[in-house]
């Protein structure tokens, strides 16, 4: 018996997702027993590979296959399952990011195991197997009774404090059996956003709405995200307006992000944007009406025009930060 | 081609969400449903498509599992522009029963594409659209926000962390889309209402297959703490308050 999780990798690097993912599933497996192995595909490193090790893995599967060069679902699906069998898993754990999506559900069926989408916790119990997830897009949480023998839990970007352990792990090669024969999506184009921060990586977010008045008056969000080393972001009806690109949009029909600390500025805090960013430890909210929602959610509010008050803000933190 | 759209039946997203029975049921009392809106985006899509001959889309088929009383979020679906509708008659619950549902219907009905929101906004599992593909050996591509077909051939945009990426699978496939897909949802004209009273609902009755989750109850979120307001002229307090009592700079 085991715990596997699945840690994708960026042109042969982890990030803070990948650490995060492995000390859930290190704490899962304690739950039940156990340990956990990570599952590494593409190339990446011995040295990259030890680090999960520092986060409690006890095994790491270094699979390198030719077929798994590029994101096609129905592979991926096949070798994570083969592992799984292999490795006698009880839990599955993946990202509940894109990647993790495209696959998770998938191994579900073909496992016939029942999947915990977008948990934020550990379980809740493990004698009935019971999982805590959002629901209701934010509006509620439900405690949800996985009942199959083999499980599938996805855990939400930035919701897991990651943990290190003093711990060595074993890398081992893995194999499976499939080949490029079933390989049925072909990549046309590749366009990577370069040297900016992900949204859904980034701890610090600096999202702007309608307050901001018009795409003329980004340049001092901007540098607040700048000089926070936070990512930007904005509200539905700036990305509707073109003033932003979409990749930009958190909320309900957008990203759902969880930062450490969300800026709301000029976002007056309807029910579907705070559905895609009501899981922040802290929201900080400008606004110039008073009576905004956005001020129920956040923690700390400024009642004040973005434009006169985003200069001050930057200049707040420059001096902070020069201390 | 024949492409099926998805559709789930929620509430409208201002709802003030509440429980019954102990909160293990969601109150339904006085509540406004709706098409899920991401199911509404690729019902747009789909429809564009159709609109475009190049597409080679000639019909679009709206397919639902749930009881008769989501009949008119299937007439919504119907009157915005689909062709015909498939309803499953049981009442859904999970992700898991209801893919098996609709791919059972994928399989006795023959689309060429299947769209699916990316998530309901009432249980937001992100699981409905890869597992049909799962249970139908369908190639699928997921986190979409572009959907073309040229020379019969499908060209999708899917994103992925840190980028985009253009590719293509064989039909038939599963696509699960997501912002971006369609520009805004498409509205229903009167015509459009007229129409959609004399389309097909077809109501297929259920396979057997047993849920593997079930919900336990449902909880409200944690009560967040009171908002501390801070001058507009000082907003150095704000940055201090962030750095030595939330930490989080």
């Amino acid at each position: 018996m085991s715990v596997l999780v699945f840690t994708e990798n960026w042109d042969g690097k982890f990030k803070k997702l990948s650490f995060e993912i492995v000390s859930y599933a290190s704490k899962v497996a304690e739950m039940l027993g156990t340990t956990a192995t990570a599952l590494s595909i593409g190339n990446v490193a011995d040295d990259e590979l030890t680090k999960l090790g520092n986060y409690g893995a006890k095994k790491i599967i270094n699979l390198k296959n030719d077929a798994l060069n590029i994101l096609d679902s129905q592979a991926y699906t096949a070798a994570i399952a083969e592992i799984a069998k292999n490795e006698d898993a009880k839990v599955i754990v993946v990202a509940n990011n894109n990647m993790g999506k495209s696959i998770a559900p998938r191994l579900s069926v073909r496992l016939k195991a029942a999947i915990g989408s977008g948990v934020s916790k550990l379980p809740v119990s493990t004698e009935p197997f019971v999982v805590y997830k959002r629901a209701y897009s934010g509006n509620a949480f439900a405690n949800v009774a996985l009942k199959s023998e083999v499980k599938i839990l996805t855990l939400m970007q930035n919701s897991f404090d990651i943990v290190e352990t003093a711990n060595e792990a074993t890398i081992e090669a893995g194999s499976v059996s499939i080949d490029g024969g079933m390989v049925k999506t072909q990549v046309k184009d590749v366009q990577k956003q370069t040297g900016k921060l992900l949204l859904t990586d980034a701890e610090i977010v600096v999202s702007g709405g309608r307050g901001m008045k018009s795409a003329d008056n980004w340049a001092p969000l901007e540098e607040l995200a700048n000089v926070l080393g936070a990512a930007t972001a904005c509200s539905r009806p700036v990305s509707d307006e073109g003033w932003r690109p979409h990749e930009e949009h958190t909320g309900q029909t957008g990203k759902i992000v969880a930062p450490n600390l969300y800026f709301a500025i000029g976002i007056s805090g309807a029910t579907q944007h705070l559905a895609g960013v009501s899981a922040s430890k802290y929201i900080v909210a400008i606004n110039t009406d008073k009576d905004a929602p956005i001020f129920e959610a956040a923690q700390y509010g400024i009642v004040g025009d973005a434009a006169k008050v985003l200069p001050k803000l930057v200049e707040a933190v420059k001096e902070a930060k020069a201390k | 081609m024949k492409v099926l759209v998805c559709i789930s039946n929620v509430p409208d997203t201002t709802t003030k969400v509440k429980f019954t029975d102990n909160n293990t049921k969601f109150d339904s009392n006085g509540v406004q449903w709706v098409i899920n809106p991401w199911d509404e985006l690729a019902l747009t899509r789909a429809l564009e498509l159709k609109d475009n001959s190049a597409s080679g889309i000639q019909s679009v088929t709206v397919a639902h599992v749930g009881p008769a009383t989501a009949e008119p979020t299937i007439r919504k679906a119907l009157a915005i522009g689909a062709d015909s509708a498939i309803r499953v008659n049981i009442e859904p619950t999970d992700a898991y029963q209801v893919a098996a549902q609709i791919a059972e219907v994928v399989k006795s009905e023959g689309f060429d594409v299947v769209l699916c929101g990316i998530e309901s906004s009432d249980f937001n599992g992100s699981t409905v659209g890869s597992m049909i593909a799962e249970f139908l050996d369908y190639p699928s591509v997921s986190a979409v926000s572009g959907l073309n077909f040229e020379n019969g051939q499908s060209v999708i945009t899917r994103e992925i962390d840190g980028g985009k990426e253009t590719v293509s699978v064989p039909a038939p496939f599963v696509a699960v889309v997501q912002k971006g897909i369609a520009k805004e949802p498409r509205i229903a004209a009167m015509r459009g209402i007229m129409q959609a009273r004399t389309k097909p609902i077809k109501v297929v009755e259920p396979a057997a297959v047993d849920a593997l989750t079930e919900v336990v109850s449902f909880e409200p979120p944690q009560p967040r703490a009171k908002c501390v307001f801070i001058d507009a002229e000082n907003p150095a307090e704000l940055i201090a308050k962030l750095q030595n009592e939330a930490k989080v700079i």
